[in-house]
């Protein structure tokens, strides 16, 4: 349980850690560090071997959290501990910090970043499952300047994302909905409190003056190669007044939307149905808060 | 390829070499001879390895020691109390017989100091929600709880029992 051998360099600038992921020679693999507290167990069980860790904490003007009319930017060094507890976040973007709470526990979520979740990619993260969810906008540096991934293009496949080998994500934008009725539900099950979700769900509605759902984000984490946004399940319930048999309707999409797998926590059979009931919980969640 | 490393730790200027692979916690049970910080799992799950870094709970298993140059740490030494006695917290522990082998212990107590440091009215859902990341394999949670709310409440200078 101890890391392979590796070298390590603290970038100053962003310039100067995407220089140093460039320079990687044939057979080494240069990799950021940030908060580590995803990379540096992979390393310990040997499932990750970089041969440079380029760590970017001292970077200046990588974190903080800046709001705008209808956006929220965040840092890609950001401390998932400071995002969670952030007034900020807390008031635009709610579905963000309820995410937040499940995150590892709060020592891991004192050191790990927003950035490095984003980064790292794991089908079953919070982080990027509210990223997908709201459509969030990532920006990355490299030698060919900036860069803004869409999150829907962003993440491709378990642990692999779009961003190119030199460069280093910089800050996530998450859109802020505006509006008086807006609710947002967070469910997630795993084996213990802090584990990665077996399946997690998160939703995001708003109601209009009549009661009616005026627009809606539903999405999936743990139950496909990346984190799924469910849009028959939003064209359905758009425009209707929620009501627990639409709701249970709409549902009935999600099956298409998925492609579990079976692995040593669960069984695809299960995923699928633990998906289902969670998002219905995470939908209900939410049109509670939107009519409270 | 050892670097060498200067940080500050229990407040005291401390300087040693590492290689890079070497975490955090072995610099400070190996390098600097402070063995009371413990190493469970060595991967992050079960807590026995919490320190402050620069203030805040975090597990040094996670941290490699080159991260750390620089910046300061308290290990469960730092908690001891005016004298180098026991601190308060310490000695809630040992009224409410909040440890049985001790493993999880220093680990535990940190957890609770950097509780207690936040919030010092915490309930009992808060005191479980700030061990939740920290395991005892003797599963005696129920005095560990129980301590940290006796600690709180004689912080407040009430009885608590």
């Amino acid at each position: 349980m101890k890391a392979a051998e590796f070298d390590y360099v603290r970038a100053d600038s962003v310039a100067a850690a995407s220089a140093a992921l460039a320079a990687a020679g044939p057979g080494e693999e240069h990799r950021i560090i940030a908060g580590g507290q995803t990379l540096v167990p992979l390393m310990a069980m040997r499932l990750a071997r970089p041969t440079l860790l380029v760590d970017i904490d001292g970077i200046d003007g990588l974190d903080g959290i800046e709001a705008s009319d209808d956006a929220v930017a965040i840092g890609a060094m950001t401390r998932q501990r400071t995002a969670e507890l952030s007034p900020t976040v807390r008031d635009r973007l709610p579905l963000l910090a309820k995410a937040l709470g499940f995150v590892g526990h709060l020592q891991t979520r004192n050191r790990g970043t927003v950035g490095g979740s984003l980064a790292h990619g794991d089908p079953a993260a919070e982080i990027p499952l509210v990223a997908v969810a709201l459509d969030a906008e990532l920006e990355a540096e490299g030698r060919a300047g900036r860069r803004t991934y869409p999150a829907a293009a962003f993440f491709e496949a378990p642990m692999a994302t779009a961003i190119a080998a030199d460069e280093c994500l910089v800050e996530a934008r998450f859109p802020a909905w505006n509006g008086a009725r807006i609710g947002t539900g967070f469910q997630e099950v795993a084996s213990r409190k802090g584990d990665f979700a077996i399946v997690a769900a998160a939703a995001q509605l708003a109601l209009d003056g009549g009661g009616r759902c005026a627009r809606i984000a539903a999405a999936l984490g743990g139950v496909a190669p990346i984190p799924v946004r469910i849009p028959a399940l939003e064209d359905a319930l758009s425009g209707s007044r929620l009501e627990d048999g639409e709701i249970e309707a709409a549902l009935g999409s999600v099956e298409a939307a998925i492609e579990p797998d079976d692995d040593l926590h669960a069984t695809a059979a299960y995923r699928g149905r633990v998906a289902r009931v969670l998002l219905g919980r995470a939908i209900r969640e939410a049109r509670a808060e939107a009519l409270a | 390829m050892t670097r060498e490393i200067a940080l500050t730790v229990n407040g005291r200027e401390r300087r040693a070499s590492a290689m890079p692979r070497m975490t955090l916690v072995d610099f400070l049970r190996d390098a600097l001879a402070l063995t009371g910080t413990h190493i469970g799992c060595e991967h992050g799950v079960c807590g026995a390895c919490s320190i402050l870094l620069d203030g805040v709970a975090v597990r040094s298993c996670l941290i490699f020691a080159v991260q750390a140059d620089g910046h300061e740490v308290t290990t469960v030494e730092g908690l001891a109390g005016p004298g180098g006695g026991i601190g308060d917290l310490q000695d809630a522990f040992w009224e409410c017989h909040a440890m049985q082998c001790g493993y999880c212990t220093p680990g535990m107590l940190v957890a609770g100091h950097a509780l207690l440091a936040e919030n010092p009215e915490p309930a009992t859902e808060d005191i479980r929600e700030a061990i939740s990341g920290n395991l005892c394999r003797c599963t005696g949670y129920t005095q560990i709880v129980e301590a940290i709310a006796l600690c709180a409440a004689k912080r407040r200078g009430e009885d608590g029992r």
